[in-house]
């Protein structure tokens, strides 16, 4: 396998109140199996070596599933493979001489904190107005106790493997967190567990992500193309259709 | 130091209720006087945190990541056991106990192993009650499948993302207690030291590593659940950012480490593509339900898989093992790909490879079955691989995935330093010498929902803790101290990448102390750790400044540690002169080779005291006993 020489435009931010601006850097002997992880890595190596500030940018499990990665390659949020998250992205998609664009997440929720580092408390602060079902640890029934179709298991799990990287906010013109939230509101009220609480969750968290700055949906799916674990925009019109039929009944 | 594991009497089975009736209660009123710290937010921190605060204290959780739903318990893959018998197929509390203890290979103490054991069917309903979208059958009852080191089915998943399922659920009911301002999150801060004033656990210090403060917290209790030390081996299937620091602080804060040599290495890993790498990814063990494990019979043949007719492959696992098959425990088939390695029989340009070939599932059950069961799975490997392991088979190959060593406890999860708690991977817990597939994320359940709410609350009703404030002079020294730790590593202005130096370290580690080690490969690597300190320390360069988010200095200051950790790890492995579990001494080998326990010398917890770096650590035991699971030779033929 043969080593490739990339041109790297990289957006370098010392805190959230400075200007930011891009940076070139060049990546040499890059393989084509390294992740592009890596290959920041190799970049950061050789800088950290001579004594310069790393490039900061978030990561943790680096297989795809914490959520924690997310950087905009070449405009795209998480790059050029479908259903892929950053850390999953592999170099063989790109070809010697390449020169490629990276960013942070931009969203008036998402406050960059550094470099690539990207401030996404508002994701949490929406879980945390209502994204759950208000069970105590202790009091539950056998497990068995209340029978699930496995296709409504089926469709609660495709909703429910968000990771919550924020690509579909990413992606938005208006910063939308509608995928995001329709997701964990259509997992659970798909399950019978989260029907107590249906009506009251799907409006406590739309408000939530109001008052965090998210803005609304037009309808586009560019959040679709991006979402890593491919959750369709159905799940956007369950939401509506689930806070609509709140609404209607003052639940 | 005498080790009091403080396990209740009267018969295994009744032990945890006897217990729950003799332990004290805090009064409903005066539980939120109370403040209790919790280091972590994976399963085990996490689900602590929000049963802590449901129950009315005052909690305040930390963790390194941006978001408590990141911990590293999210990249579980398989599954959950649970002694549920929903199969009908044998299974009880007593069988999930007795197939962990022997899966241990004898290490671990049955007290708690039975607790766990009898917990696991409390969990499997908490997480239901959640809203957890477990794998379902047909008729809208749960499903099981088998795992490795057990002859019934009793794991149950979420596809191949139970980890993250059962994370959610705990963070969406951490998430509800932070709304109900009983718990009070603290995320990107990091635990750099912990607070002891007059003998007792009071108090951490942090460092908020998006500004780089030095913060302080005070607490009527700590609990760490802070994970493992995967990643002193560089490479592992754990998050680049998991880490040892919590727990060895608290170490040389007077807590004891125990068994560190106890480490688990993963038969079934992506093998290493080079040395960029920064991480190894596991394929899940329930793979081994129907992907048949292979090599070719003859040394150095390189002909492609499918040129390999069926009577020149050896299918080593089914043939050593008939009743086990492809699901030996992990140890065992990790040891069998080295030696097949060894013996040059390995695949792939590395010959560092294995295979894990799925063609007689698929042509058994057909490719939509195998696809529904592992299709995000086989997906993963070929993103990383560029391979389609439908046609092809997998190359797979062992890393580290878990630790089983850790903070030493008793049975109400305390370590030797009072108040200190320790909770999932970061104690030594209920592995004893090696982990059984779909064991971690139950132990981390268990600890977090069902034991600490109970054991914390009759230390707490236990003792008069007088009142203490973060102007405290223990605050102080170990707030300097932490300061000045950042202000060494800052200075040194070396030459040598952190990662490099790191790197160093983990082929060290894995050469002379990982899937077999010797006498002279521990001697070797106890010579070359202290050079690598001495070198990191002066010659490491950490650039950039300690007020703002600095990801080389968090990075440097982890490494550090694990400089100093390893040489522990390399003298527990040293001392401990037999093979037992997760932990190979190759002069300690029955004639096929497998692990030869020293039942007469080493039937203990070997839980070490820190004097100082590079000063020998005093060794204490716990002698462990087996009332219940009578210790043999383990057999999986």
């Amino acid at each position: 396998m043969g080593s490739m020489k990339l041109h790297l435009k990289i957006w370098r931010q010392t805190g959230p109140n400075a200007a930011g601006r891009l940076v070139d850097y060049t990546a040499d002997h890059v393989s084509p199996d390294m992740s592009f992880l890596e290959m920041l890595d190799v970049v950061n190596e050789s800088l950290v070596k001579q004594g310069q500030d790393g490039i900061a940018f978030d990561s943790d499990c680096r297989e795809g599933i914490c959520g924690m990665c997310g950087l905009v390659v070449n405009g795209v949020p998480h790059g050029p493979d479908r259903g892929t998250t950053v850390c999953q992205l592999h170099m063989r998609r790109f070809k010697d001489g390449d020169t490629i664009t990276i960013e942070p997440w931009r969203a008036k929720a998402f406050p960059v904190v550094k470099d690539l580092v990207v401030d996404r408390s508002a994701f949490d602060r929406i879980i945390a107005a209502g994204g759950y079902c208000s069970v105590n640890t202790g009091g539950a029934p056998d497990g068995n106790a209340i029978l699930i179709p496995k296709a409504v298991a089926d469709a609660a799990m495709d909703s429910a493997a968000c990771i919550g990287c924020g690509a579909c906010v990413a992606a938005c013109k208006n910063a939308s967190a509608h995928l995001f939230m329709s997701a964990k509101v259509s997992h659970l009220a798909l399950m019978p567990q989260g029907q107590p609480e249906r009506y009251r969750r799907v409006v406590a968290m739309i408000e939530q992500a109001d008052a965090d700055g998210f803005g609304s949906c037009s309808n586009e799916g560019e959040c679709e193309a991006v979402c890593p674990k491919e959750i369709p925009i159905s799940n956007i019109a369950r939401m509506t259709r689930e806070f609509v039929k709140a609404m209607l009944t003052s639940r | 130091m005498k080790l009091d594991a403080k396990i209740p009497g009267g018969p295994i089975a009744e032990k945890w209720d006897r217990h729950k009736f003799e332990m004290k209660l805090v009064n409903p009123a005066n539980k939120r006087k109370y403040t209790i710290i919790v280091v972590g937010t994976g399963l085990a921190g996490g689900s602590a945190a929000a049963s802590l605060g449901e129950l009315g204290y005052n909690v305040l959780n930390f963790c390194i990541q941006d978001s408590p739903r990141r911990a590293h318990s999210i990249a579980a893959q398989g599954g959950i056991n649970a002694a549920k018998n929903y199969q009908n197929d044998g299974d009880s509390i007593y069988r999930l106990f007795y197939d962990t203890v022997k899966g241990g290979d004898y290490r671990s103490r049955e007290a708690n192993v039975y607790r766990l054991a009898q917990l696991s069917v409390n969990i499997i309903d908490q997480c239901v009650a959640q809203g957890v979208p477990f794998a379902r059958e047909y008729g809208g009852l749960l499903d099981n499948r088998s795992f490795g080191g057990a002859q019934v089915s009793r794991t149950f998943y979420a596809r191949g993302q139970t980890g993250q399922q059962l994370l959610i659920g705990a963070y969406q009911s951490l998430m509800r207690q932070v709304h109900e301002k009983t718990v009070k999150l603290f995320a990107r801060r990091e635990m750099l030291d912990l607070v002891v004033v007059d003998g007792r656990a009071r108090g951490i210090i942090v460092r908020n590593l998006m500004t780089g403060a030095i913060e302080r917290y005070v607490g009527d209790a700590v609990v760490l659940a802070t994970g493992g030390y995967g990643t002193v081996y560089y490479l592992s299937t754990n998050a680049v950012n998991s880490n040892v620091t919590a727990a060895w602080r608290a170490h040389k804060r007077g807590a004891l480490f125990a068994n560190p040599c106890f480490t688990q290495i993963h038969p079934t890993c992506i093998p290493v593509s080079g040395e960029h790498q920064s991480k190894l990814t596991l394929m899940s063990e329930s793979l081994r339900n129907d992907g048949r494990v292979w090599v070719p019979k003859q040394n150095g043949d390189k002909r492609s898989p499918d040129q390999i007719p069926e009577n020149e492959r050896d299918y080593y696992l089914e043939r050593k093992y008939p009743s086990f098959g492809n699901l030996v425990p992990r140890d065992v088939a990790s040891r069998n790909a080295k030696q097949a390695a060894d013996e040059g029989r390995g695949v792939g340009d590395s010959g560092l490879a294995v295979y894990l070939d799925f063609q007689d599932a698929i042509q058994r059950v057909g490719v939509d079955v195998v696809r529904q069961k592992y299709g995000n799975l086989f997906q993963m490997y070929q993103k990383i691989t560029d391979e389609d392991p439908y046609r092809v088979p997998m190359r797979i190959y062992p890393a580290i995935h878990y630790t089983m060593g850790g903070l030493w406890v008793d049975y109400n999860l305390m370590s030797n330093l009072p108040g200190l708690h320790v909770l999932g991977e970061a104690n030594f817990s209920d592995h004893g010498a090696n982990r059984l597939g779909a064991s971690a994320l139950m132990q981390g359940l268990a600890d977090g929902y069902f034991v600490i709410p109970y054991t914390i609350g009759h230390y707490l009703a236990s003792n008069t803790l007088p009142k203490v404030t973060t102007d405290h002079d223990a605050f102080n020294e170990a707030a300097s101290n932490a300061q000045g730790q950042i202000n060494r590593l800052l200075s040194v202005k070396g030459k040598r990448g952190i990662r490099e130096i790191h790197r160093e370290l983990g082929r060290v580690m894995w050469d002379d102390v990982g899937m077999a080690r010797s006498d002279a490969s521990l001697r070797r690597a106890l010579a070359e750790i202290p050079k690598l300190r001495d070198e990191f320390w002066n010659n490491v360069s950490v650039p950039g400044t300690p007020d703002n988010l600095n990801q080389s200095l968090e990075y440097a200051g982890r490494v550090a540690d694990y400089l100093e950790f390893s040489e522990l790890l390399a003298l527990d492995a040293l001392h401990r002169s037999e093979s037992c579990g997760g932990h190979f001494r190759e002069e300690s080998q029955t004639p096929d080779g497998e692990a030869l326990r020293k039942d007469d010398e080493f039937m203990y917890v070997a839980a070490w005291e820190f004097h100082g770096v590079g000063k020998p650590p005093t060794l204490h035991t716990e002698p462990l006993e087996f009332h219940e699971v009578h210790p043999s030779q383990r057999s999986y033929k």
